[in-house]
């Protein structure tokens, strides 16, 4: 047999090898594109219904007399408003006389719907006398038949939303008195247990003061690590100690950060729990070791010659440092801490340890209020009882994908401005 | 991009800030506020009072954490303070050993509040056949060791594997049950009312907890651990989108969950009591227990609010027949209970163990 003739018998097994290799590596990537098209859709399905929110159209007419006779600030405040409610649901329906039948029609109604026209009285006391036209906030329940995800084809015993509440609502269609509207309140307010009130901005505002510590802390201090370490430190036992260790916390558990911020700064610098300030500690804590690592490496990526070059002409090492390598390799440490926020920004696990997994209805208004963050949020509204609470959920998982979306996209355009090439 | 040498001096005066704050905000360490923390089973319901309570008096909302009964009453006992919760919920009353424990800590005066009942309920898909389940059935299907079948006082490994093995009359049907691990205070009451419930129908059993009462304990709560009790987390949503999808699956859950999901997943009735708002209320339907939460007397006057807090909370507008907090699943008190408690709670007596 010749050489030509031995190639030429294994050329066929090559390309199958080749075309085997291929396959693999295309079938791994259609695998997790089929996962993730999985993911979004089912997500998107589920929570885009939660864009819109259904509002009740009522004629409300408070008369003076509901303000103890004289319209003060103080009557304003103190009025009840669930009566004038409750009296406007009446004169739309006065065929509705049975109590049980009454109870039914006030429920259509959220139970945020006084604080809201209070609100809405306090700052215009001008509409006392006068019939106004006001569109409150509808029940979860009538939200989600009106969003057909009440199954009307079972049984009436076997149903929360009655037959009768059915009715109710239909000739609120007929009537032109419900509407499908943007739903602001997801967006301005913050956490509630009706799911109609329930609002994101709460845990976007948690979050995003928690990031700002977090960026504020472990940046600074990361690079600065990285710095010394990569051109300063010598290598010795105690340096590879050191570096050892880094990698080490870079693979650790989240929650043994969280245990770490209880330990520290609750229990012994006797910080309050639940507020982002902690949180945002405890996540620089956790996102340090990622930023010294890719800090190193990018300072390592330097080549000698630009050290050298600044050295020869009489730089001191700190000038070549911080004139020449840094900006250099600040691209690939902002890819670096960038990852590292990101990653922080998805973690509930630390945040569990200080408190700040918890029902928090005031928005935070600084680092030191109470606050909670938007994984959290998802976690919490996905172990709600309430069936309403489902397309909240996926609505605010769509928010977190949106945010690190953004977050990603900077990290790219970060990349492909500062990038240098030698 | 030029970095200037003063970038050193600039990170030094951030961390010396960043300390000086940390250290300041320490010193003013002071709440107005009430922190709540404790059981998960009580949470649906306290955050409802919480967030009623933030809206209609000039107060701040509560905070509430879902630490568990037990994580709650260790963060409670730990001392009066601004750094220590004021409230926490629990799913079960205080041990002797923690009420010892916040006496030592100097938790001395505590307000017991009983809140009302919350139902444990067995359910599967509304598609599937509703059982009727007796607690020995429970017991038998579910329990780690049995009785031996053939008689006499010997305990074997658990040998069903269908409900049919258990009782002739339910359905051949394989036992797959979902429900909440170890760790649930949910998982214990379970075990503590439907296992040893039908644990102790066997006289020789029942006769043991007074000899030997840690085998009795084991015997009766020890959940199977072969797979046909399977552990699916804390999340009751899970386990009824699980029941949703597998008809032939049972799961144990919370009975705001039945109440919510009612058009998709149903009760098994136990000792033929099906798990209704009224048979939980008047105490026929066995699987069910009693919530609490507990106040700190030393904070009330330092966290704005606590007395405003346990007065709303015990309103009838709240726990009553026709409060919110029926809606939301609670099942009240009744009334003469309900009229104790808020006594107590608004002369803020103490309770004693």
């Amino acid at each position: 047999m010749s050489q030509v003739e031995i190639i030429q018998r294994g050329i066929r097994r090559r390309y199958v090898v080749e075309g085997m290799f291929r396959a693999c590596g295309l079938s791994a990537l259609i695998c997790g594109v089929v996962f993730l098209a999985f993911l979004l859709i089912t997500t998107f399905v589920k929570g885009y219904t939660a864009l819109q929110q259904t509002y009740i159209g009522l004629d409300i007419t408070p008369m003076e007399e509901d303000f103890d006779g004289a319209v003060t600030e103080e009557t304003l405040r103190r009025a009840d408003y669930g009566a004038l409610i409750k009296r406007s649901l009446r004169e739309a329906f006065p065929d509705v006389t049975r109590r049980k039948e009454k109870k039914t029609l006030y429920r259509l109604v959220s139970s945020g719907a006084q604080h809201e026209l209070r609100q809405k009285l306090v700052q215009n006391p001008g509409l006392v006398g006068q019939t106004t036209t006001f569109w409150v906030l509808a029940d979860d329940e009538v939200d989600m038949y009106m969003k057909g995800n009440v199954n009307v084809s079972i049984p009436e015993k076997k149903r929360r939303f009655k037959d009768h509440a059915i009715e109710l609502t239909k000739r609120l269609v007929q009537q032109d008195r419900i509407q499908l509207r943007f739903n602001t309140p997801f967006f301005s307010r913050g956490d509630s247990r009706e799911p109609e009130q329930a609002g994101i901005k709460g845990a976007a505002m948690g979050s995003l003061f928690a990031i700002l510590v977090t960026m504020l802390l472990s940046f600074p201090v990361g690079i600065a690590a990285a710095i010394y370490l990569q051109e300063f430190a010598k290598t010795n036992r105690f340096t590879d100690f050191i570096e050892v260790n880094i990698n080490n916390l870079a693979a650790v558990p989240s929650i043994i950060f969280g245990l770490l911020g209880l330990a520290i700064f609750i229990n012994l610098f006797g910080l309050p729990r639940s507020i982002p300030l902690v949180g945002g500690m405890v996540l620089a804590l956790m996102t340090l070791p990622t930023i010294i690592i890719s800090s190193r490496a990018a300072l390592a990526a330097v080549p000698p010659s630009i050290r050298e070059a600044a050295l020869g002409i009489g730089a001191s090492p700190v000038q070549t440092v911080l004139h020449h390598v840094l900006p250099l390799a600040m691209p690939g440490m902002m890819t670096g801490a960038i990852i590292g926020l990101a990653q922080a920004m998805g973690e509930t696990a630390p945040l569990l340890m200080i408190g700040m997994v918890a029902f928090i209805v005031d928005i935070p208004g600084s680092p030191l209020d109470p606050g909670t963050a938007l994984p959290v949020q998802i976690y919490l509204w996905a172990d709600s009882p309430e069936r309403a609470f489902v397309e909240r959920t996926s609505a605010a998982i769509i928010i977190l994908l949106l945010f690190l979306s953004l977050v990603n996209g900077l990290i790219v355009v970060l990349r492909k401005k500062f990038e240098k090439r030698w | 991009m030029k970095i200037p040498t003063s970038i050193y001096r600039n990170t030094v005066l951030m961390l010396a800030t960043g300390l000086a704050l940390v250290i300041g905000i320490a010193a003013h360490a002071s709440r107005d506020y009430i922190q709540i923390v404790g059981s998960s089973t009580v949470y649906p319901f306290a955050t409802v009072v919480a967030e009623n309570f933030g809206k209609t008096t000039e107060f701040g909302t509560p905070i509430i954490e879902s630490t568990g009964s037990g994580g709650g009453m260790k963060l409670f006992c730990a001392g009066v303070g601004a750094e220590h919760p004021d409230i926490t919920n629990a799913s079960r009353r205080i041990k002797a050993s923690e009420f010892e424990k916040c006496q030592a800590n100097g938790v001395t005066d505590i307000i017991e509040v009983k809140v009302g009942y919350d139902g444990i309920v067995l359910g599967n898909s509304s598609e599937a056949e509703p059982f009727n389940l007796s607690r020995r059935d429970i017991f038998l299907a579910l329990a780690k060791e049995i009785p031996d079948p053939a008689g006499g006082e010997k305990l074997i490994e658990n040998p069903h594997v269908t409900w049919q093995d258990v009782n002739r009359e339910l359905p051949s049907i394989k036992i797959e049950v979902l429900g909440p691990p170890p760790t649930s205070g949910t998982r214990d009451a379970f075990s503590e009312l439907a296992l040893e419930g039908g644990c102790k129908t066997f006289k020789w059993i029942k006769s043991m907890k007074k000899t030997d009462k840690t085998a009795y304990k084991k015997l009766c709560h020890t959940i199977r651990e072969d797979g046909l009790y399977i552990e699916a987390g804390e999340n009751d949503n899970l386990i009824v989108q699980k029941l949703r999808e597998n008809p032939h699956a049972m799961g144990i859950f919370g009975f705001s969950f039945l109440d919510q999901n009612s058009d998709v997943i149903q009760g098994a009735a136990i000792d033929g009591v099906e798990p209704e708002f009224e048979t939980i209320a008047d105490g026929s339907y066995p699987v069910s227990r009693p919530i609490y939460f507990y106040a700190k007397k030393a904070h009330v006057g330092m966290t704005p609010g606590i007395r405003e807090y346990l007065d709303a909370f015990t309103d009838e507008a709240a726990w009553g027949d026709e409060g919110y907090l029926a809606d939301k699943g609670l099942i009240p008190m009744p009334a003469a209970e309900r009229m104790k408690f808020r006594t107590d709670a608004q002369n803020l007596n103490p309770m004693s163990m």
